[in-house]
């Protein structure tokens, strides 16, 4: 009896998916961000949605960690994900991306699309979707190699290139990750020798030389300190222009200063985290609706 | 049930009876022991390097190397047995290693834990816990008799890949294992494949210790004689193809001093053998350090 009902709901979640593609067709394009609407039920209006989840659940093993968690995502804008430790924001940022893939019993039901496809269908190639949504990580990790092989690490996976087209990808990438003027003499020395904060900014233009659509980043200024992390916000709001940012962070000042979105997660009583509020950051963090957000964002808990 | 008032502690250690000594002599005496156990070890090992070095490097000439040995190994060089162990050990290292890091791979790159992992392990460990002798005679009935091998660098090297494949996979998973797993996803999350992953991003960080584990079973290849001597044979010729049958310095060493042929020999052929080791390790640190320090 409720192994029939079960089937059923994810019957329907999917269908509703599918549905739900052709409602896009209705949404108006707009360059401004700021005039975002959400409707109660989290869809925007007024601007492209990039990435979309939709009653989205992912378990570990038999532990519930995200629970229906529906979320429009708008294109060339920044959307931050803020909630206290554990309620689940790396978990749902790695859905896009599917890390979640890497460990062994994760397993996601309800949808998740990208330009309105369903990215954990059997037939999605996860490669492909990686190469579109790029990830910078929380602490500064680059691999133990030359500036210069680091940057060029994503391109030389997808094909060869000979080294004056690495070169130029190279250079496009740093200068875009405001990291040029400061490495450009020395493009063959270790990556290790970078301060924390360039080296962050160098694993910004690693992602940047795969030239994804989406960047997801998780807390990527939790390990910096201030001055690197302004850096990495400014740099930012640049790409914002052109690439779709999702965001987890600790930082509300943060979540204030660079987010066009913002969404907040906390935990259930029963440990799986849920989407609390959805909405325009100005409007999350000056009038939120829900009591509990305003108790996180004023500090109250969490 | 009283309370115990010796199990008391006080923080400054001044409590009178209640412990023997203060954390600091603690301290003390746990470095002393500590250090005392490293410069025996140290001793130990020096004294043995020094007493078959300064036996046997006196020994030590051209014609030593240079000549096959005459009148059982009385005289003559051991110019034989230097290439039966090159040859013995290169068979078995080349079957060894691609299989044993091939293992490794697997079993922490493509699996998930679960019961064939641990079959595997659990084989791989209870191989390496088998006296060599055993390995002979597993080697000489398998491979010399079953297979029709006879004694040859074959069956030599085949039972030596045997014995040292447990050594290589352990050390070489290890070493795998430190690779941090944030290079992986890093990797993967930039588009990479499995394999692009594991070539262009584990690799080379896991490199040292994967040479580390060959090496060990270099060694041991080296320095084996019972399982050699059941599969490899005695004879003092130049091997002339993988399928005729030689001696390895570690077996004529063996002889020459159990059967009392020329223990001043035995010395120079040990401290040959101890000193193609230690070229061999510091080739393949060389190595690994050029393809380090070219990755880096």
């Amino acid at each position: 009896m409720l192994a029939v009902s079960v089937l059923l709901v994810t019957g329907s979640t999917l269908a509703g998916c599918s549905g739900e593609t052709s409602w896009k067709t209705e949404v108006l394009t707009s360059m401004s961000v700021k005039i975002n609407t959400v409707l109660p039920n989290n869809r925007l209006v007024h601007h492209n949605t990039k990435l979309r989840t939709e009653r989205v659940s992912l378990y570990y093993g038999t532990f519930r960690a995200l629970k229906d968690i529906s979320l429009d995502i708008p294109e060339h804008a920044i959307t931050a994900i803020i909630g206290p430790s554990g309620c689940g924001k790396s978990s749902f940022l790695r859905l896009f991306n599917r890390m979640n893939d890497l460990i062994t019993r994760a397993r996601v039901e309800g949808c998740v699309e990208l330009d309105g496809v369903h990215i954990y269908e059997k037939s999605t190639d996860v490669v492909e979707l990686r190469k579109r949504v790029g990830m910078v990580f929380q602490k500064p990790n680059p691999f133990p190699m030359s500036v210069f092989d680091n940057v060029s690490f994503g391109p030389r996976q997808h094909g060869r290139k000979s080294r004056g087209e690495l070169g130029d990808i190279v250079e496009k990438s740093l200068k875009l990750a405001a990291l040029w003027d400061e490495v450009k003499e020395k493009l063959d020395q270790s990556a290790l020798a970078l301060s924390g904060g360039q080296q962050q900014r160098l694993c910004i233009a690693r992602v940047l030389a795969v030239e994804p659509e989406v960047i997801l980043m998780d807390e990527p200024c939790s390990a910096l300190d201030p001055v690197a992390t302004l850096k990495i916000e400014d740099l930012m709001t640049n790409l914002a222009a052109n690439y779709t940012i999702v965001i987890v962070t600790h930082n509300m000042q943060q979540a204030a200063r660079v987010s066009d979105m913002a969404a907040c997660f906390l935990m259930d009583p029963d440990r799986s985290g849920v989407l609390v509020e959805y909405g325009p950051t100005s409007q999350i963090f000056t009038n939120p609706k829900d009591k509990r957000t305003e108790d996180y964002i004023t500090g109250r808990f969490g | 049930m009283s309370v115990n008032n010796t199990r008391m502690v006080s923080f400054d250690g001044t409590t009178p009876k209640a412990r023997r000594l203060n954390a600091r002599q603690t301290q003390a005496i746990a470095k002393a022991t500590i250090w005392a156990a490293a410069v025996l070890v140290i001793l130990i090992l020096f004294a043995i390097i020094f007493y078959i070095l300064s036996k046997g490097i006196p020994e030590l000439d051209w014609e030593f190397v240079s000549e096959i040995p005459s009148d059982m190994g009385r005289s003559g060089g051991i110019l034989s047995p230097i290439i039966g162990t090159l040859a013995v050990t290169a068979v078995a290292i080349v079957i060894a290693a691609p299989l044993g890091v091939g293992t490794a791979f697997y079993l922490t790159e493509y699996t998930y834990e679960g019961g064939i992992t641990r079959i595997i392990r659990f084989g791989a460990e209870s191989l390496a816990g088998i006296p060599s002798i055993v390995y002979g005679l597993f080697g000489f009935i398998f491979f010399v008799i079953y297979l029709k091998l006879g004694w040859s660098i074959v069956s030599g090297g085949l039972t030596l890949a045997v014995m040292i494949l447990p050594t290589i996979i352990r050390t070489s998973e290890e070493a795998i294992r430190t690779v941090p797993q944030i290079y992986r996803e890093v990797s993967l999350s930039l588009g990479g494949t499995r394999w692009q992953t594991i070539t262009r991003a584990v690799v080379p960080s896991a490199l040292p210790g994967i040479a580390t584990g060959v090496i060990l079973g270099i060694g041991r290849c080296v320095a084996e004689t019972a399982a050699v001597i059941l599969t490899a044979g005695s004879a003092l010729r130049i091997p002339t193809s993988i399928f005729a049958p030689t001696r390895t310095m570690a077996v004529h060493f063996y002889i020459l001093a159990r059967e009392g042929i020329s223990m001043e020999r035995a010395y120079g052929t040990a401290a040959l053998l101890i000193i193609l080791i230690l070229l061999i390790n510091i080739v393949a640190n060389i190595l690994v350090n050029r393809f380090v320090a070219r990755g880096r």
